[in-house]
């Protein structure tokens, strides 16, 4: 996982509430081998209709999804957060997220940024008014900020989560630095019995 | 004070330096096409290896067709997906059961028939119903393709505890009634969400009583009602099962290792954080009518009406009536079905398909019903054939297939058509699961096979 200190970039407002994991990459996407490639799947129900938000020039590029309450409910699918970071977004910023999603999420380094709903109310604002305007998500110091309208607000993050992308640990980059623990767990807990049936 | 089940595995596997977080000793991660491809990609791009290829094994069976090997995967997606699983297990030293090999099968199924589902065990694999191995006393859950990940290069999971459930079935099962027509009752009464943040353990006589494959069936369906896992004690079912089994040692090793799996039942004094209480003798042939496992009814009653559902759930239950296309009061027996499966890792061993062949036997599939009969795994198919049961489906106008989750979720060919209707020995009747636009009832094996015949819901008791 790569190290995110700072997102930076324009925002797309996308102003629906339970936006559930099937909305964000539909399941005939679970046939695919890749992890890349999902971009083209993201909300791909709704990007037929040339009115979607996603569609609109002016968002092109965008790396920040400023979504409504409890994005990403729904079925455990890893594929949504593949799709939304395939896509280019970087963070996602919400009142509220689905649990699995939030910790799949951290899993791969996008940044979840849970605000209260009128900070996300205000924000939406002030990117629809001039969708140019630049979003910073810092890490580092758990603030969001539009410098061009000099608005700011601070959010909250787990200490290991925030430690994790800092870093860019994943998880498995955390538990193999406790590789002398495991072998030792392993010398004193025997071999399976099925040897015998393994062919490879 | 004793110690749950639950709780005496956990404590053998969890590994928890001083303010760490705790991991958890996986023994065997069962791998299949779907959840894993992501998986061994990440390996692959941070250069790591799989830990213990010794402790993963592989099969194909989300994906594969039922038709014989002759005929390839139509779908290309899906045939990429299987080619990946073999290039992945191959590259990394994982032992892999593929279509055709005659230790394929549904993942739920080969682990237990092979003995490599063994008491005391921590088991995963990327499917959520990964909860069947714990029949056998093994603490077995599923997991998301980041998790299958980390297993694969750590051999572990990052684990928190959770809290136990006691789901005790007194008294015995009334002659006819199924494991799967308790697991219903078990899982109307909880909800879908009953079991949150809970791992089950069915105990009580009706349990003990059940066969090892029959509480395979009870085990499986646990995640239907929320629950993370279900176990059920070791006794001498659990023993003679796993006895002769490829996986496990033989001779006096073997009467030494089951004179340790004896170990793991609960503690007399052991204090579950829950328990729900059961009696067998109220529990009867059972069907679900709407769009989740919970929405239960008897087989013999009317399919129930909005009025009975509490005034928050009255707009899902409406819903679910509407996707169903049913009519409240309509008698279940005379909901004429358009498919009949018999299948998936909830009814699919070799006990499910003699259930439907005593009462396919001699008989015909209604005109209008398409059966099919989707054995779990290839050492399934071949036992049955053995017995004769592939000639009883075969004359009674049932397909005979190949093994696979087929029409289960229909990922393969193997799908119902938008408006058709099925009795299903699955265990989702989920909106669209088994085909867009399907419309699933989930049944017994003995009520699918009756159902096959008279052409609507039946028990074996009303075909002549
Ligand atoms: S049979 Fe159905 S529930 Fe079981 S593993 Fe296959 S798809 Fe999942």
């Amino acid at each position: 996982m790569k190290a995110v200190h700072v997102v930076e970039g324009r925002a797309v407002p996308l102003e629906r509430a339970d936006v559930d994991t099937d909305q964000i990459i539909p399941s005939e996407w679970l046939k695919r081998v890749e992890r890349t490639g999902f971009g083209r799947g993201l909300f791909s129900e709704w990007r037929d209709d040339p009115a979607f938000v996603l569609n609109q020039a002016e968002y092109a590029g965008a790396s920040i999804l400023v979504a409504g309450p409890r994005f990403g409910t729904g079925s455990s699918r890893e594929h949504a957060v593949w799709a939304l970071m395939d896509y280019g977004f970087e963070a996602v910023i919400a009142p509220s997220f689905g649990d699995i999603f939030r910790n799949n999420s951290s899993k791969q380094g996008l940044v979840i940024v849970q605000m209260p709903p009128e900070d996300v109310a205000n924000l939406t604002r002030l990117v629809k008014e001039d969708p140019s305007r630049h979003v910073v998500v810092d890490v580092e110091n758990l603030v969001v900020e539009v410098p061009e309208a000099n608005w700011q607000r601070p959010f909250a993050l787990e200490a290991a989560t925030r430690e994790r992308l800092l870093n860019g640990w994943d998880d498995i980059g955390l538990t193999l630095r406790r590789d002398e623990e495991i072998t030792s767990y392993e010398r004193g807990h025997g071999n399976p019995s099925w040897a015998g049936l393994l062919t490879s | 004070m004793g110690r749950t089940l639950y709780e005496k595995i956990w404590d053998e596997h969890v590994i928890a330096g001083v303010g760490e977080t705790p991991l958890l000793y996986v023994d065997l991660h069962l791998v299949h096409e779907v959840t894993s491809p992501q998986a061994f990609d990440g390996l692959r791009l941070n250069s790591r290896r799989v830990r213990r290829p010794d402790r993963t094994i592989a099969t194909a069976d989300h994906n594969v067709p039922t038709e014989p090997l002759s005929v390839p995967v139509a779908d290309p997606v899906s045939a990429r997906q299987l080619e990946a699983l073999d290039e992945n297990c191959d590259e990394f030293g994982v032992t892999l059961f593929p279509r055709g090999h005659e230790n394929q099968g549904i993942v739920h199924v080969i682990g237990p028939e092979l003995g490599l589902s063994q008491p005391g065990s921590v088991i995963v694999c990327g499917d959520s119903h990964t909860s069947t191995h714990g029949a056998l006393g093994a603490l077995a859950f599923g997991i998301g393709t980041s998790e299958v990940e980390h297993v694969l290069a750590t051999q572990t999971l990052v684990q928190q505890k959770a809290k136990t459930m006691a789901v005790t079935v007194n008294g015995a099962l009334r002659p006819g009634v199924s494991a799967k027509d308790l697991v219903l009752a078990i899982v109307a009464r909880l909800g879908t969400g009953g079991g949150a943040g809970h791992v089950f353990e069915y105990r009580g006589e009706a349990i003990r009583a059940l066969s090892m494959e029959g509480r395979m069936t009870v085990c499986n369906m646990s995640i239907e009602a929320g629950a993370r896992a279900g176990l059920i004690a070791v006794d001498e079912t659990t023993i003679e099962y796993l006895r002769g089994r490829p996986g496990v040692a033989a001779g006096s090793a073997f009467e030494a290792q089951a004179e340790r799996w004896r170990a793991y039942v609960s503690d007399d004094d052991a204090i579950f954080d829950a328990e729900i209480v059961l009696d067998a003798a109220d529990v009867v042939a059972n069907v679900t009518w709407g769009t989740n496992p919970a929405q239960v009814v008897a087989l013999s009653g009317t399919v129930p009406s909005p009025e009975e559902a509490r005034a928050d759930q009255r707009e899902a239950f409406e819903r679910a009536l509407a996707y169903m296309d049913l009519t409240p009061g309509t008698p279940v027996r005379e909901i004429p079905v358009d498919v009949v499966f018999i299948g998936s890792c909830t009814n699919s061993r070799i006990e499910d398909l003699r259930a439907a062949a005593k009462v396919a036997a001699g008989r015909s599939v209604a005109p209008s019903v398409r059966a099919l009969v989707v054995p779990g795994s290839h050492h399934v198919k071949a036992q049955a054939e053995a017995e004769g049961l592939d000639e009883i489906f075969l004359a009674a106008g049932f397909e005979w297939r190949e093994p696979g989750c087929s029409m289960c979720l229909g990922m393969n060919p193997d799908q119902l058509r938008p408006g058709q209707r099925s009795a299903s020995t699955s265990n989702r009747n989920f909106e669209g699961r088994q085909g867009r636009g399907g419309r699933t009832h989930l049944v017994s094996p003995a009520v699918a096979a009756a159902t096959a015949i008279a052409g609507h819901f039946a028990e074996p008791g009303d075909l002549s």
